[in-house]
């Protein structure tokens, strides 16, 4: 007798998980989350906050926020941030100040955890929102943030 | 003439690995079985195998850069492995966190739990052979994902809790994409029962499959659902409440079966717990700081600290002992996964192969827990 309720049974169950399944393939165009990736680059857009790459955002003249402090190198659990300081002559008051040489970024060993923006007194870095960011070459991902010639805004101080 | 026969057919125990790679491991432990025919005689698990030294590395780093080294450990529940390493410090530093940081705390926790029971529902019955409870998960499990990547930036390694509070406050989409996914996730459980949990294929491959008894819980000191679903309280979240979960109203989740299928029940309704304590404290999160202020080098007092928490898995433990430097002395995590592992071999002896991939889904293994 158990043997033809378990068929019974084993119908039913069947077909109760078939009707959900089933109910989504009549519907499936609806409910379909999938993206054509490589396709809908251009309207594909990150959440503001996503954590895609650190960059320096540059203004219109090229200065930049940064004035050398080294708070995201300290920060920076990994040793992903470098940077390459010497002192240069403030013309203003001819004391000699801090400025950055270098602002170096080691993308492949960042685990993008976000302390060094944490960490910055005066908003240097910015979390950028790239999200394709595999190149052929590691060395490619050694990247030197401030831009050759750029100075750091007048005013801003640590 | 009996006697000849039986030797002619008698059979011998052999050695069989089971990983490193294997898809039902769920990463790369090894498990060494020692069988007969079909029958399991041992299981002897070798770890190792992504064993990164977080412990060790913890020793170098400072505080705030312990963090997000805890993200990797048991990346299912990272954002409760965050909390556990920074509600540590802020026991040491003696420092009280708003009451809005541990609202959003345990929000992201629990949705955070949702997101791990969601992976898990859908490999348990892809490890028993149903494919699509794997995409149906992944489904409303990549809603999760949406609002952690809005309000954290990342959506598997957070890293959005700082020593005394948050990285930065929640966004403002998030109260509505919360209830959003509430609503939506009330209507989806209903179709996982009726696409697993009723399956008779399912029930008959987990009822009475690896059954732990409450007194061997107890002595193999497993936790979180494994241990609930054979009856034995464990609930950290129930006994020691931490962040706002004193202020919340749900129930521990017992079964006493013991076996495959009362872990899964568990499981099941552990998320319909979850979302009630979230839709509990979602329409009134306190205003309050986001962030209590710290030193930029923050040093423990001399001293040892210990916090547990409820993570996905179980009980997660974080001990750091302190000699009042920037670094700590020692840190010792108890992960969860690493406990339960050690009552595997108890319980799936005497049965077969295939029993023992179901009781390794529904203990729900995150490998880099196990080994750190």
């Amino acid at each position: 007798m158990s043997y033809f309720s378990d068929i019974y049974n084993g119908m039913k169950t069947l077909f109760t998980g078939l009707s959900v399944t089933g109910g989504y393939f009549i519907r499936a165009r609806k409910g379909s989350l999938t993206q054509q990736y490589p396709d809908n680059r251009e309207t594909l857009k990150m959440f503001d906050r996503f954590r895609g790459e650190v960059v320096m955002p540059h203004d219109d003249v090229n200065e930049h926020r940064c004035t050398g402090c080294q708070a995201c190198e300290i920060a920076c659990p990994n040793g992903s941030i470098e940077i390459v300081w010497d002192r240069a002559v403030d013309p203003e008051t001819g004391k000699k100040k801090k400025k950055i040489d270098k602002h170096i970024y080691h993308m492949s060993m960042c685990t993008m955890c976000g302390l060094c923006i944490e960490a910055c007194p005066t908003d240097a870095i910015v979390w950028a929102q790239n999200y394709e960011n595999s190149v052929y070459d590691r060395s490619l991902l050694t990247k030197v943030l401030n831009q050759p010639g750029s100075v750091v805004k007048a005013g801003i101080e640590d | 003439m009996t006697n000849t026969l039986k030797d002619r057919f008698k059979t011998e125990e052999y050695f069989v690995n089971m990983g490193p790679q294997h898809p039902a491991a769920h990463g790369v432990l090894r498990l060494i079985l020692t069988i007969d025919g079909e029958i399991i005689k041992n299981v002897e698990p070798d770890l190792g195998y992504i064993h990164r030294s977080i412990e060790k590395m913890c020793e170098r780093d400072s505080y705030q850069q312990i963090v997000h080294l805890t993200d990797r450990m048991d990346y299912l529940s990272s954002n409760i492995n965050n909390e556990a390493v920074c509600l540590a410090v802020e026991n040491g530093l003696e420092l009280e966190v708003s009451d809005r940081v541990k609202v959003i705390r345990t929000i992201i926790d629990e949705l955070t739990r949702l997101a791990s029971h969601c992976l898990w529902w859908g490999v348990m019955g892809m490890d028993l052979g149903a494919l699509t409870t794997y995409f149906y998960a992944f489904r409303d499990r990549e809603m999760i994902n949406d609002i952690f990547e809005e309000t954290c930036g990342a959506r598997l390694t957070m890293n959005y809790n700082v020593p005394g509070g948050l990285m930065f406050d929640i966004h403002p989409n998030f109260v509505k994409r919360t209830k959003d996914f509430i609503a939506h996730f009330k209507t989806k459980i209903p179709e996982y029962d009726r696409l697993l949990t009723g399956n008779i294929i399912f029930e008959n491959r987990t009822k009475g499959v690896g059954i732990l008894t409450r007194e061997d819980a107890i002595a193999y000191g497993v936790s979180g659902p494994v241990a609930r679903g054979s009856g034995f309280s464990s609930d950290v979240r129930k006994h020691q409440p931490y962040s706002a979960y004193d202020r919340v109203d749900f129930k521990e989740i017992l079964f006493t079966e013991g076996d495959t299928y009362a872990r899964y029940k568990v499981r099941i309704a552990e998320m319909w717990e979850s979302m009630s304590i979230i839709e509990q404290l979602i329409d009134n999160i306190p205003e309050g700081d986001i962030q209590a202020p710290t030193k930029a080098v923050i040093k423990l007092p001399k001293g040892e600290f210990y916090q547990r928490v409820e993570t996905a898995r179980g009980e997660l433990g974080v001990y750091i002992n302190s000699t009042g430097t920037k670094n700590p002395y020692r840190v010792k995590f108890r992960s969860p996964g690493f406990s339960n592992l050690s009552v595997l071999n108890h319980i799936s002896k005497g049965g077969k192969i295939a029993d023992l991939v179901a009781i390794m889904a529904s203990f729900d293994f995150v490998i880099p827990d196990i080994d750190r």
